[in-house]
C-alpha cells in the first residue's frame, strides 16, 4: 500500500467535484538530522521530521499550485478551494498540462539506506569527531576549525495524478564535512572537504576525508596576487563540475525557450569542443542525482546532452517539451510547493583519457583553479567572470598559491577551448567531471 | 505593536490550542541543571506568488507553512529540534531531542513567561497583501509586461513576479518572555531581455519591503521598475567587454552598498570573530577603513526589507555602529555568541524558518554619506570603472576575500562616464577594501528592497545602502587587458 493513497485520492476527488479537468500532488515526509562539532565536542544537534504536500490544479489549460504542511482535513479542503481559485485567476496557457498518461516505472536504484534509523548517536558524533581530528592533528599550521558537520536526511516521495498514476519511492541521503583553518604569518585560510553518499557504508573514511580538508587548506596559505595575463587554465573536478554545472543551467528548457541560455537556437551545431561529451543519467545505481521517476511521474532515463562537441539535447519536462516542439527527458523537478520545473540528474562530463599529472605538464604557465567565487555567470550571453584561488603553474609543476584574482571569458568559448579532460571523473555530487584544461582565459591581478 | 504582540500570542494559542501554561511547562521540560537558556519559536506564514511572462500569469502559487523549533543551550552547545505539527505531545518530543547535547537528566521546572512590548510597529499594514485580490496582482504584472515592451522594441521578453509573504512568530524564551511580531514582505520584480542582431542582454529591476499594496502603486513605483528593467536590457546590448586589470572604481549610491554586506558585514558576524576565524579577529578598536568611513547596521527602519521589530530570538532591533570614521567597533551578535564573548545581543540573531537554528546575521547596513558631491567624485578619476548595480557576491570569511559581479557598469576617462561594460567581476579584500576609499559621496541611498543574503543554508531579507564612493586600485576582472 502506498503511503497517503487514500489521502490522495480524496484531494484529487474533491478538486474534480469543484471542477478541475485534471491535477496531480506530490507529498514529500521524512526525518533529518544535523549535527556540528567544534574542537571535537559538539556545537549543534538538530533533529526534525516534516511533511509537506503540494497540490496542482488545471481548469483546461489554466493552472495553480498550492501546498500546506498540515494534512487536517480542513487545511486540505481549504487547499483545494484555495488552489481552484488561484488556477481561474490564471490565463489559458495552450502548452499547460499533466503529460501524456504513461505508467510508473520503479526501477530498483538503491537509493535507500534502511539501516539510518538505527544509527546511534555517539556513532554519529565519532565520525564527525574523528574526522575534524584527523584534520587537527595534520599538521602544526592547522590552528583551528569552522568544525566538522555530520548530516543524513531519509526522503518518501510520493507522487499521483489524475490519469490514475500513483508511485511512491524512499530516497536516502548521509553526508559529512570538516573545515579546518591554517594560519601562517598572521594570516589565515579556510577549505573544507567532505564526502557524500546514499548509504552510511559507501561514506569515505573520517581520516581520508580529515585529511584531504587539511592538505587543501594548507596549499592556499602565504598565497600572492599575480598580474593580469591571458594564460591556460587548469580546473581541478570540483571547479570543473561548476563550470559543467552552468552548462547544465543553460540546457534546461526553461532557460532554452524564454531565450535565457546562450544554448539556445544550437541544437545540432557545434557548441564545445569535439573531445567533449556530457550526458544526463538519472538511473546510475546509488547516485546522488538518481531518481525512478521525475516531478511529473515520467520515468527518468539516460539523456546524451553533448556528443562529441555536438548539442545533441536539452533536458527538459512536459511543458518545456511542448514549448520547444520536443518530448520530455523526464527531467521535471517539483519542490512541493511550485510547479514542476527543469533539473540534470546525474550530470557529468565523460572523461578523457589524460592523466591529471599529464595536464598539469603540458602547461608551461598558467593557473590551477581550485575555488571559484561569486554570481559571474551570465546565461544569457554566456559571459563569465568569476572570483578565483588557485595554485600557479610553472614549467608544467604547481608552484605557489594565487588569491584574489579573477577568470573571465564566454562559455561560448571556454566550452570550444577545453583542449585535455582528465581521467579522473568521480561522481562525488549530482553534477561531476574530471580535471579539465582550458587553452587560454583572462586572468585578472595587478 | 503591543497590540500586534497580543495578537501574534492570542493567534498561535488558539490555533494550536495551547496554552500559556502549558509553553511554561515545554520551557521547563528542556531546561536541566546543565542547561542554561532555552526557548520555543513558533511560526506560521503564508506565501503567494504570481509571476507572468510571454505576456500571461500563467503562474500562481501559495504555500502555507507552519512549525515550531526548541532550542536548549548548555555553553557553546545547541540542541535543536522542530516540527511541523505544532501540538503539545510534539513541543514535549522536541524538547526531550533538543537536550541531547548533554548527559543531563534533570528536569527543569516551568518557568513563568510574560508578554514583552517591544517598540511601535516599524511596519502596520491594515490590510495584509496576502488580502489583496489576486487579480490585481495580475492587472499590475500585466500593466508592466505593456510599459517595458513600450520602452523600447528591442525589448522582446518581459518576466514580472510578485511575491508576498506574512509571516507571524512567538518567542517563548526560559528568561520568562514571551514576544511576537507579525512581519509582512512583498516583492515585485522585472526582468527584460532585448534583442538585437542576434545579440541577446538582460536587465532586472525590482523592489519592496514590509510594506503595504499600495506602496507599488505610490508614484507608479511599478512603472519605474519596468522602465529601469528595460532601460538596463537595452544598454547592455551596446555594451563592451569589460577591461581586466587593477583600476580605480567609483560605486554608485544605493544597492552597491552589497560591498559592505560581503568585504565588511560578513566578517564582523559575532559567530565567526567568536570561533577566531573570521579576518576581522582581534581588530575592534583598529583602523580598518579610511576615517571617511562610518558603517551602521540597522534593523530600526521603518518598511525596509531587512528591518525587524524584533530578531528571531526576540531581542528588539538596534542600530549597531560597526565602523565610525574608520575604527572598528563592533561585531553583530545574536544571544549565544554574546554571552559567550561577554557583549551584548544587538538584535541580530536570525533564522530562515522554524526548521532553523538562528544566528548573528545582518539587518539593513549601510555607509553613512560623506561630504563631496556625486560629479566631483567622477570628475577626478582619469581612467576607472564606474559601477551602478550588482547581481549577486560572495564572501570567503575566513581570508577575507570577496567578489561581486556588475550588471551595469561604464568606463570613466578623463573624469567623464563613457562606454558601457559587460561581465565586470569586482575582488578584493575585506579588511584592505576600505582603506583605499578617498572620497565619499552626500548622496546616501538605501537600496530598493530586493536583496537575500545566504549563510550556512539559510536565506534572510536583508538591506544593503551606500553614497558614492571611490576607491582607489581595484581588481577588476574582465576579458579586456
Amino acid at each position: 500500500m502506498i503511503p497517503y493513497e487514500d489521502l490522495v485520492a480524496a484531494v484529487l476527488k474533491k478538486a474534480r467535484s469543484k471542477g478541475a479537468t485534471a491535477g496531480d500532488v506530490m507529498i514529500v515526509e521524512g526525518d533529518s538530522f544535523d549535527a556540528q562539532v567544534r574542537l571535537k565536542s559538539i556545537d549543534k544537534l538538530s533533529n526534525a521530521h516534516e511533511k509537506r504536500l503540494g497540490l496542482r490544479l488545471f481548469f483546461g489549460n489554466r493552472s495553480a499550485v498550492c501546498s500546506t504542511s498540515d494534512f487536517s482535513v480542513e487545511s486540505l479542503d481549504r487547499l483545494v478551494e484555495d488552489t481552484c481559485y488561484l488556477a481561474r485567476c490564471t490565463a489559458e496557457d495552450p502548452h499547460a498540462g499533466l503529460p501524456e498518461p504513461t505508467a510508473l516505472v520503479l526501477p530498483d536504484l538503491d537509493l535507500y539506506d534502511d539501516t539510518l534509523h538505527e544509527w546511534k548517536m555517539e556513532d554519529k558524533i565519532d565520525l564527525a569527531v574523528q574526522a575534524e581530528s584527523a584534520a587537527l592533528g595534520y599538521d602544526a599550521r592547522i590552528t583551528n576549525s569552522e568544525g566538522a558537520g555530520l548530516s543524513h536526511a531519509s526522503r518518501r516521495v510520493v507522487y499521483a495524478n489524475t490519469h490514475d498514476v500513483i508511485g511512491s519511492y524512499p530516497v536516502s541521503y548521509v553526508s559529512f564535512s570538516v573545515s579546518p583553518v591554517a594560519t601562517v604569518d598572521g594570516s589565515m585560510q579556510r577549505d573544507y572537504w567532505y564526502s557524500a553518499k546514499r548509504k552510511i557504508k559507501e561514506l569515505a573514511s573520517p581520516e581520508s576525508v580529515g585529511r584531504t580538508a587539511a592538505q587543501r587548506t594548507l596549499r592556499r596559505l602565504g598565497a600572492r596576487k599575480i598580474a593580469t595575463d591571458e594564460v591556460p587554465v587548469i580546473f581541478d573536478p570540483e571547479t570543473a563540475a561548476e563550470l559543467i554545472g552552468s552548462l547544465s543551467s543553460c540546457v534546461s528548457g526553461y532557460a532554452v525557450y524564454k531565450g535565457a541560455s546562450f544554448l539556445a537556437g544550437k541544437l545540432g551545431q557545434p557548441v564545445a569542443a569535439s573531445s567533449v561529451t556530457v550526458l544526463d543519467n538519472g538511473l546510475i545505481p546509488s547516485a546522488l542525482g538518481s531518481r525512478p521517476f521525475d516531478g511529473e511521474g515520467l520515468p527518468t532515463r539516460k539523456t546524451t546532452v553533448i556528443k562529441k562537441g555536438v548539442l545533441e539535447s536539452y533536458l527538459l519536462d512536459s511543458y518545456s517539451a511542448r514549448k520547444l516542439g520536443l518530448r520530455s527527458t523526464g527531467n521535471a523537478v517539483r519542490s512541493v510547493g511550485d510547479v514542476p520545473s527543469v533539473s540534470h540528474t546525474n550530470f557529468y562530463l565523460v572523461p578523457g583519457t589524460h592523466s591529471p599529472e599529464e595536464i598539469l605538464r603540458s602547461v608551461k604557465r598558467g593557473l590551477y583553479v581550485v575555488e571559484t567565487i561569486g554570481f559571474g555567470v551570465n546565461h544569457v550571453t554566456g559571459d563569465y567572470s568569476r572570483g578565483a584561488v588557485g595554485l600557479w603553474i610553472e614549467n608544467g609543476e604547481l608552484t605557489y598559491p594565487v588569491e584574489e584574482i579573477t577568470i573571465a571569458g564566454n562559455l561560448k568559448e571556454i566550452f570550444m577551448d577545453i583542449e585535455m579532460i582528465g581521467n579522473d571523473l568521480e561522481l562525488r555530487s549530482s553534477i561531476a567531471a574530471p580535471t579539465i584544461k582550458i587553452s587560454k582565459m583572462t586572468v585578472a591581478g595587478h | 505593536m503591543a497590540k500586534e504582540i497580543t495578537k501574534a500570542e492570542e493567534f498561535f494559542l488558539k490555533k494550536f490550542n495551547l496554552n500559556t501554561i502549558q509553553l511554561e511547562q515545554t520551557i521547563g521540560k528542556a531546561l536541566g541543571k546543565q542547561i542554561d537558556y532555552a526557548d520555543l519559536y513558533f511560526e506560521y506564514r503564508t506565501n503567494e506568488s504570481v509571476s507572468l511572462e510571454e505576456g500571461m500569469v500563467k503562474k500562481a502559487a501559495k504555500s502555507i507553512g507552519q512549525g515550531v523549533g526548541v532550542r536548549a543551550v548548555a555553553d557553546e552547545k545547541t540542541g535543536y529540534a522542530y516540527s511541523d505539527e505544532i501540538t503539545l505531545k510534539n513541543l514535549e518530543l522536541a524538547a526531550r531531542t533538543a537536550r541531547y547535547i548533554t548527559t543531563d537528566h534533570s528536569v527543569g521546572k516551568p518557568v513563568p513567561v510574560r508578554s514583552d512590548v517591544v517598540r511601535p510597529d516599524l511596519y502596520p499594514i491594515q490590510t495584509p497583501v496576502s488580502e489583496i485580490p489576486v487579480q490585481e496582482k495580475i492587472d499590475l504584472l500585466h500593466q508592466i509586461d505593456v510599459l517595458a515592451r513600450r520602452y523600447d522594441p528591442r525589448i522582446k521578453k518581459v518576466m514580472a513576479s510578485f511575491a508576498s509573504e506574512h509571516k507571524a512568530i512567538l518567542v517563548v524564551t526560559s528568561e520568562g518572555r514571551i514576544v511576537g511580531d507579525i512581519q509582512p514582505l512583498s516583492r515585485l520584480n522585472v526582468t527584460c531581455i532585448a534583442e538585437e542582431n542576434g545579440n541577446r542582454q538582460v536587465g532586472s529591476y525590482g523592489g519592496g519591503g514590509r510594506v503595504a499594496y499600495s506602496f507599488f502603486l505610490e508614484n507608479r513605483r511599478f512603472e519605474a521598475y519596468a522602465k529601469e528593467a528595460a532601460r538596463q536590457a537595452i544598454l547592455n546590448l551596446s555594451a563592451v567587454d569589460a577591461p581586466a586589470g587593477m583600476m580605480d572604481v567609483v560605486l554608485g549610491p544605493g544597492w552597491p552598498g552589497i560591498l559592505l554586506h560581503e568585504a565588511i558585514g560578513h566578517g564582523l558576524e559575532g559567530d565567526f570573530n567568536r570561533k577566531r576565524t573570521s579576518a576581522f579577529t582581534d581588530l575592534i578598536g583598529k583602523q580598518v577603513a579610511s576615517e571617511l568611513c562610518t558603517i551602521v547596521d540597522d534593523g530600526t527602519i521603518p518598511g525596509r526589507r531587512g528591518s525587524l521589530n524584533v530578531d528571531d530570538e526576540g531581542t528588539p532591533t538596534h542600530r549597531t555602529v560597526l565602523i565610525e570614521k574608520g575604527i572598528l567597533k563592533g561585531y553583530l551578535q545574536d544571544r549565544l555568541n554574546a554571552k559567550l564573548m561577554g557583549m551584548t545581543p544587538t538584535g541580530n540573531g536570525r533564522r530562515e524558518s522554524f526548521m532553523h537554528i538562528p544566528m548573528p546575521r545582518m539587518t539593513n547596513t549601510f555607509m553613512l554619506a560623506g561630504e563631496s558631491r556625486p560629479e566631483e567624485i567622477m570628475r577626478s578619476v582619469k581612467n576607472g570603472l564606474y559601477a551602478v548595480s550588482f547581481g549577486g557576491g560572495q564572501v570567503d570569511i575566513t581570508s577575507g576575500k570577496f567578489v561581486f559581479s556588475a550588471s551595469e557598469a561604464y568606463r570613466i576617462e578623463d573624469g567623464k562616464v563613457t562606454a558601457p561594460v559587460k561581465g565586470a567581476t569586482l575582488i578584493g579584500n575585506g579588511p584592505d577594501i576600505l582603506k583605499r576609499v578617498t572620497m565619499v559621496g552626500n548622496d546616501l541611498q538605501l537600496d530598493a528592497g530586493v536583496g537575500t543574503c545566504g549563510k550556512d543554508g539559510q536565506s534572510v531579507p536583508v538591506g544593503v545602502g551606500l553614497p558614492t564612493l571611490r576607491i582607489n586600485g581595484m581588481t577588476v576582472g574582465g576579458t579586456q587587458g
